[in-house]
């Protein structure tokens, strides 16, 4: 029986209106900056910053120190004011945004000097990231509402899958503090994911970990951005890292985009390979 | 002319607050403290007056110095047994500890001296300037307060900026490690810090009472309070900023005191310090530190 | 078998210890046991407690310290005391009465909380200190300079003047009288209000503590910048906690009021900021139940030392700085516990370790 042609099936095949919109929301850029930059008392620390990143693409910013790497994360989490440019996250304009908002708009990060929540334990770090996506109030809290139990709960067993990720399950009761280096960075990056971004900036990620370790967090950062559907940006100085997993590279120089591509275009280019390693001598 | 009495007893007013300030700030800035226990070397700097030259019929001159000379060793060992210990602890915890040296000395002065207030005698003696046929009297102690003040704050500028131990005293405020690398005796330059700071809080002792002459073991207290409320309007760490901070709190109390209400005086210093630190949260000419992200 | 939190078992242990307190005392008190210093004392020590548990609210929990919350106390005191008084006719159970009157205390110490805090809790550090004190301070001289009266037709107030600008009608009387503060204070306060009190306390504070609004709190203590970048509102949460530990205190407030048969706001000031936050401190920031012990034992200690007269108080201070050197320096505390050693040799075995700890 010829069932293709029935309406049935001719409703099924016909591309919904939702998929439609879905597909071309997937083309538009998460995120968007149009010569973005800031003047501290006359020092340009970011100039002319232009970007794109995709819906789900791994990107990469690197750069010599001091080159206003971290101070483009702190641009784009609105820690600091642009006094340039603007920035289009998900299509909007983030100029009135403060920090607050603008991870509720979609962007989460990780800080370079790790920034946890050292008192508390590390559950209560994921579940603070989680914390504009559990429904009930203080009231509720104080007084012991069923909204509490029913949040809770809901909080606490999205941690453990959270924490899953980097097979952290059995330090949930351990105060944040106490972890080992390593374990601290992972936390970050599990709190930031549990705020539901569309975007995670991960700064310096890598920093202080061995070959081995470098290597597993390649991996899982792979596997957060195919898990999750979220766009990654990554800060970093490890190379074998950023040409590994990174699809696009954006290379900063004394505040300004010196070179823009994909690792084995960066690899080759002479002004990125001056940046670093200083002008070639002659003769 | 009521108002150059009120400017003139606010200027003499606001330099003791300034010179109180002073040893509050440079403590802070050096060890990122408030020594709550300032206004207390005040009180016991005022009593060693009063019993020298009464019980011991010391001159007033030689009173004061001696004074300084107790008030001095009694900030350094206050330093060096309570404070010194705690370097590393936190600031709260820095904070309680001077807190109960201020009530310890509070309480020993109770038991040594008593409550009874005592009549203290200016060292200035009582004298005064009349001015404008008669219509303007300035107090010798209003005069020599504020001169006071100001040779004080001239000593202070040259000695930080000039001598070695200024600087040392600077570097170390900044950052003590690098100090200690550099060579500099941290312990002895923290503990001249004290010296200076408790020396000259025995002169505000003796100024206040001079002016204002009832000593009891809670003098030092409020004034402490006002001084360190001085400290940070100015810009708590800044020697300057002390010394604006606390003459512009002299003459906001004493207006205050005379143009609007007795009752409201304090209450009326203390707005325009939570004002000021709205609109500028630092204090007057306090740095503003920027976190790193 | 229930699997309980560390957290709940911990808080259970606290509602524990208050409890068990509160018999071993009423048990006391009903044999005769107890002196009658002490026992005027327990109104009090109640209301230290959950001062103590506020203010650790706001210098453990939240981190920021203040040193205002006599202010908050004496806010509560007052506005708790008129009500009381305003209400002797319409309300002549004295038990519902004293609960409305704690209601409205806390009430309008909460509203002064938020008043204070939105200004104050932008400020960092030292600098949100002083301004606590500095309003404190204006606490204390703005009820110094208040006229508060009732008659017939209802509450008069007048600022500045003195009693005889409120114009009260006949049979009307002045509850508050500019620096002379309020007398002829209904003694109304019971231990076991007290009691009550403390308990309502722990329920709000520990229960903010362990859910997501508390975990908020805690969050702007370790980390504001992290916090704010996981999208935490730093304001509304340093405002939730400043204005619960506000109304907390000022509850307090009322309930040490009407212990006694007069107030004036002097009694508030300063000094009395500084206690609260030595039991805060000695309690351990954060430690809820250390704050309830720390304040019970610090105010019936000055009565202990009773028999040292006039140097109690100066044994009080030197304790004070003796604990803080030995809680936060690790070489004084070696050097006392080699005198104690020395004072009061024990049977220990010289040299613990080796195989006990070999387990770990």
């Amino acid at each position: 029986m010829d069932k293709a042609n029935t309406p049935e099936m001719q409703m099924a095949t016909m591309p919904s209106v939702d998929l439609v919109s879905e597909r071309e929301a997937a083309k538009k850029p998460v995120l968007e900056t149009r010569n973005l930059g800031i003047n501290f008392g006359g020092l340009m620390a970011v100039n002319g910053f232009n970007m794109t990143i995709d819906r789900t693409e791994i990107a990469g910013l690197i750069g010599p120190n001091g080159a206003g790497k971290t101070t483009c994360f702190n641009l784009l989490t609105k820690v600091y004011q642009p006094t340039d440019g603007t920035i289009l996250l998900d299509g909007r304009d983030t100029s009135n945004m403060t920090t607050v908002q603008i991870n509720k708009a979609g962007i989460a990060r990780t800080f370079q000097n790790i920034r946890l929540f050292s008192n508390l334990s590390v559950e209560d770090n994921v579940k603070l990231g989680m914390h504009n996506h559990i429904n009930y109030g203080m009231w509720n809290g104080i007084l012991r509402l069923p909204a509490y139990w029913k949040g809770e709960k809901q909080a606490h067993d999205k941690a453990m899958e959270l924490l899953s990720i980097f097979d952290m399950e059995s330090l949930a009761g351990k105060r944040a503090g106490s972890l080992p280096y390593g374990a601290q960075r992972r936390l970050e990056i599990v709190r930031a994911l549990a705020t539901k971004p569309l975007l995670l900036l991960l700064d310096e990620p890598a920093a202080g970990m061995n070959p081995s370790e470098t290597a597993e967090l390649m991996e899982n950062i792979v596997k957060i951005r195919d898990t999750f559907n979220i766009a990654i940006m990554l800060i970093e100085h490890d190379m074998n890292l950023v040409m590994g997993i990174c699809e696009k590279i954006t290379v900063l120089n004394f505040g300004k985009i010196i070179a823009k591509g994909t690792p084995s275009e960066i690899r080759n280019n002479p002004q990125v390979i001056e940046a670093y390693l200083g002008k070639k001598r002659e003769g | 002319m009521t108002f150059l009495s009120f400017l003139i007893s606010g200027l003499s007013l606001g330099s003791v607050y300034a010179i109180i300030a002073l040893g509050y700030t440079m403590v802070y800035g050096i060890a990122k403290m408030l020594n709550f226990a300032h206004g207390d070397v005040i009180m016991v700097g005022a009593y060693v007056t009063f019993f020298a030259t009464t019980r011991g019929n010391l001159p007033p001159v030689v009173g004061v110095l001696l004074a300084m000379v107790v008030c001095t060793v009694l900030g350094v060992v206050i330093e060096r047994l309570a404070y010194k210990p705690l370097r590393a602890a936190t600031s709260l915890a820095v904070l309680i500890t001077a807190i109960g040296v201020s009530y310890f000395l509070q309480n020993a002065a109770l038991l040594l001296w008593g409550s009874n207030p005592k009549a203290f005698t200016s060292v200035v003696g009582n004298g005064s300037l009349k001015l404008f046929d008669g219509q303007l009297t300035i107090s010798v102690i209003a005069i020599v307060t504020i001169v006071a003040c100001i040779v004080i704050m001239a000593a202070l500028t040259w000695f930080t900026g000039k001598t070695k131990m200024g600087k040392a005293m600077r570097a170390c405020s900044e950052d003590k490690g690098a100090a200690q690398l550099m060579g500099i005796n941290v312990n002895f330059t923290i503990s001249v810090t004290f010296a200076i700071g408790s020396a000259l809080a025995a002169i505000a002792g003796v100024l206040l009472c001079s002016a204002y002459p009832t000593l009891m073991p809670t003098t030092g207290s409020m004034p402490g309070i006002k001084a360190f409320t001085a400290a940070v309007l100015g810009g708590i760490g800044s020697i300057p900023g002390a010394m604006i901070g606390g003459i512009l709190l002299g003459i906001i109390e004493i207006f205050g005191k005379g143009y609007i209400s007795t009752q409201l005086s304090d209450a009326i210093v203390f707005s325009v310090l939570i004002l000021t630190l709205l609109v500028k949260p630092t204090g007057l000419l306090g740095k503003q530190i920027n976190e790193k992200v | 078998m229930i699997t309980m939190k560390k957290t709940t078992r911990n808080n259970i242990y606290t509602y524990a210890f208050v409890i068990v307190s509160f018999i071993i005392v009423q048990l006391l008190i009903n044999s005769g046991n107890i002196s009658s210093s002490l026992q005027g004392q327990l109104v009090p020590i109640c209301a230290y407690v959950i001062l103590a548990i506020s203010l650790n609210l706001t210098v453990g929990i939240l981190g920021e310290l203040s040193l205002g919350h006599a202010g908050f106390m004496s806010v509560g005191a007052f506005a708790g005391v008129v009500a009381c008084i305003s209400l002797e006719s319409i309300i002549p159970i004295t038990l519902l009465r004293l609960i409305v009157s704690l209601i409205v205390g806390a009430l309008f110490a909460g509203i002064a909380g938020f008043l204070i805090g939105i200004p104050v809790l932008r400020l960092k550090g030292d600098y949100l200190a002083i301004v606590t004190l500095a309003f404190g301070e204006i606490i204390k001289n703005i009820i110094n300079i208040l006229y508060v009266g009732k008659d017939k037709d209802g509450l008069h107030f007048s600022f500045l003047t003195d009693s005889s600008a409120l114009n009260l009608a006949e049979g009307g009387r002045v509850i508050i009288d500019g620096p002379l503060g309020i007398t002829g204070i209904p003694k109304l306060s019971t231990f076991t209000m007290g009691f009550a009190l403390i308990l309502i306390t722990l329920f709000i504070v520990l229960n903010l503590i362990d859910s997501r609004s508390g975990r908020a709190i805690m969050a702007l203590r370790d980390n504001r910048i992290a916090a704010e970048s996981v999208g935490i509102h730093v304001t509304k949460y340093k405002l939730m906690a400043f204005v619960t530990s506000a109304a907390l205190a000022g509850a307090a407030g009322t309930l040490f009021a009407m212990n006694y048969s007069t107030i004036i706001a002097s009694k508030f000031g300063f000094n009395t900021s500084i206690l609260i936050l030595v039991f805060v401190v000695l309690g351990g920031l954060g430690n809820i139940r250390g704050s309830i012990i720390a304040a019970t034992v610090l105010t019936i200690l000055p009565e202990m030392l009773r028999q040292f007269n006039s140097y109690r108080m100066l044994l009080y201070a030197i304790v004070l700085i003796i604990i803080m050197l030995a809680t936060n320096n690790d070489e004084f505390k070696a050097r006392l516990r080699a005198l104690r050693e020395r004072l009061l040799p024990s049977n220990h075995r010289a040299g613990k370790g080796g195989a006990e700890d070999g387990q770990s």
